[in-house]
């Protein structure tokens, strides 16, 4: 009964969404009475996969083969699978991202376990269920579903969890072979493209997030945002107007239809807080609202506010925080 | 080219979702439902794909009772050709993807397209299970889809980029915006709909592998606290000491 941890990795570091499963995973590994092992996809140097011990990870799987740099469904999913035959594991966690997601449903039908994805909380195992607690409803609600299969797979939800840090506790590195063929990376990408992040920060993994809206007025007031994204060492969003009239990128519109953020930090400017906006961001911790307006309906949702323009208030908040240190 | 679009019916996106008293079970009383948003992308873009080739069908497939034909008239409205209904209530992702694999097998579909995820479920699940049992590549979630012949060229979404992807059919997508821009039903679509063929069959394969305990809705928030905008650097000093965010 041991427990598998899926960790993705990127330019040779873990990501951070993997670095809060890891703890996740041990922290499963802890309750079920067993440890975590970690199987590591994507690009990682051995350093980096050693200090997966501080987050309670005791061992980890990595496969050097090259073309497993990018990420490819068939292959990663078999790779996973073989890590879960040799671990014997009953419990797999995935961070709840575009790999986990691809990845955990196709090993589910192949390993004939029940899937949970979005999981928000550790598992509670009470009268001999299994139960996970999961968002649904775009955010809305949430769900405790009973994962009945022998095997259970997991995708936890990021910035759910907090990754713990103890110093100095390093998980054992192994090397390990899927005997991947040519047909399992008949879905390789072709060419792999990444975007501009405002100061290297992820927007899907971000602690922080400033989004502007149409109350921003045009693309060449976004330098306000971005000041105090800077400092705040925040990504920076937009509602979906906002990327529809290209001011800002696609892959920077939150909301129902765009990316979901949970960060621990939202900072709304000039967004009216339409329900399909809310529904990407509203599992945020902290939720603040800029609006002119005070029947903005995204004061509803906010847990401070202030009343005010953008072009007034940005400064006044960029100032305030450098002033900080 | 056959498509295959798979469409859910869920609760409208401005709906105030509540629950039965024991929490067993989403309240559906004077709920409007929809085509989920995301499948609308699928739905339109196989029917854009299908016109462009000049030939082929794309069949929108529904798992779920007679109260969801409503949505699938729709997309028949907003230009499929027919419509499969596996009448069952959908249990879990699992139920759903056996239903969708066994029509997809039955009716030899080339591409099969679906929304990234349900609104109401949320689960970003089904593509990948659908892609195991039948044997297929998935992509998912894709932003940009083009066929040239049996070739599809698609985007994904990857963190913080995208990667291009080629495969050949069969496939399973999952879309997401910008993938097109999702249509309305104009009159004559209403029309003709009314006409198109809608065939009910019976679910097959296994039970769910997960059930749903219970359902829960977030604690209520405390109400805003409001900083005068004069006093807007007050605002820093509250995230950092009080909320503990910065
Ligand atoms: C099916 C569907 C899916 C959708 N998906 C999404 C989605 O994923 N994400 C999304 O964001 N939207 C989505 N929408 C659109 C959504 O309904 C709203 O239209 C959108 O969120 C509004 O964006 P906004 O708040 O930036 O603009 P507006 O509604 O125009 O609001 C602008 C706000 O800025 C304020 N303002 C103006 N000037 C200033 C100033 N100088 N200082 C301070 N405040 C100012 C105004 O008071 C107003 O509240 C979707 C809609 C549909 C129908």
């Amino acid at each position: 009964m041991s427990v598998l941890v899926v960790v993705e990795c990127a330019d040779g570091e873990v990501k951070k969404s993997s670095l809060e499963v890891a703890t996740y995973g041990a922290e499963v590994a802890a309750m079920l009475g067993t440890t975590a092992t970690a199987i590591a996809v994507g690009e990682a140097t051995e350093a980096n996969l050693a200090k997966l011990g501080e987050q309670g990870i005791t061992k980890v799987l990595y496969d050097a083969e090259p073309r497993l740099k990018d990420f490819v469904n068939n292959a990663y999913t078999k790779l996973i699978a073989t890590a879960a035959e040799q671990e014997q594991a009953k419990v797999i966690i995935l961070a709840n991202s575009n790999i986990g997601a691809a990845v955990g449903s196709r090993l589910s039908v192949r390993l004939k376990a029940s899937l949970a994805t979005n999981a928000v909380e550790l598992p509670k195992t009470d009268n001999g269920q299994f139960v996970v607690r999961r968002g649904a409803f775009s955010g809305k609600a949430f769900s405790d579903v009973v994962l009945s299969g022998e095997r259970k797979i997991i995708a936890v939800k990021k910035n759910s969890t907090e990754a713990k840090h103890e110093a100095g506790k390093t998980a054992e590195v192994q090397s390990f072979t899927a005997q991947l063929t040519d047909a399992d990376f008949a879905d390789a990408p072709t060419q792999v493209v990444m975007q501009d992040q405002a100061g290297g920060i992820l927007l899907p993994e971000a602690d922080r997030v400033v989004s502007g809206g149409r109350g921003m007025k045009g693309p060449e007031n976004w330098g306000l945002i971005e000041d105090l994204a800077k400092a705040l060492h925040a990504a920076t969003a937009c509602s979906k107007p906002v990327s529809d009239v290209d001011w800002r990128p696609h892959h920077e519109h939150v909301g129902q239809t765009g990316i979901t953020v949970s960060p621990n930090l939202y900072i709304a400017c000039g967004i009216s807080g339409a329900i399909q906006h809310l529904a990407g961001v509203n599992s945020s911790k902290v939720i603040v609202v800029i609006n002119k307006d005070p029947e903005a309906p995204f004061f509803k949702a906010a847990d401070y506010g202030i009343v005010g323009d953008v072009f007034d208030v940005l400064p006044k908040l960029t100032a305030a925080v450098k002033e900080l240190g | 080219m056959k498509f295959l679009v798979c469409i859910s019916n869920v609760p409208d996106t401005t709906t105030k979702i509540t629950f039965t008293p024991d929490n067993k079970e989403f309240n559906k009383a004077g709920v409007q439902f929809v085509i989920n948003p995301w499948d609308e992308y699928a739905l339109t873009r196989a029917i854009e794909l299908k016109e462009a080739a000049g030939s082929g069908t794309v069949t929108v497939l529904n798992v779920g009772e007679a109260d969801t034909e409503p949505n699938i008239r729709k997309a028949l409205a907003i230009g499929a050709d027919d419509a499969i209904r596996v009448n069952a209530a959908p249990q879990d992702a699992f139920f759903v993807a056996e239903q969708i694999a066994a029509v997809a097998k039955e009716g030899g579909y080339d591409v099969i397209l679906m929304g990234k995820e349900s609104i109401d479920y949320n689960g970003f699940q089904v593509h990948g299970m659908v892609g195991e049992m039948l044997g297929i590549p998935t992509v998912a979630p894709a932003m940009k889809l083009d066929m040239n012949g049996n070739t599809a060229t698609l985007e994904r979404e990857i963190e913080g980029g995208k990667e291009i992807v080629t495969v050949t059919t069969p496939f399973v997508a999952s879309c997401q915006q910008p993938m097109c821009e999702p249509r309305i039903p104009n009159m004559r679509g209403i029309m003709t709909a009314r006409t198109k063929p809608l065939k009910v069959v019976p679910p097959v394969g296994e039970p769910a592998r997960t059930q749903v305990a219970e359902y829960a809705l977030p604690p209520k928030k405390q109400g805003v606290k409001l900083i005068p905008a004069e006093n807007a650097g007050e605002l820093i000093k509250l995230l950092r000491n009080e909320a503990k965010v910065i």
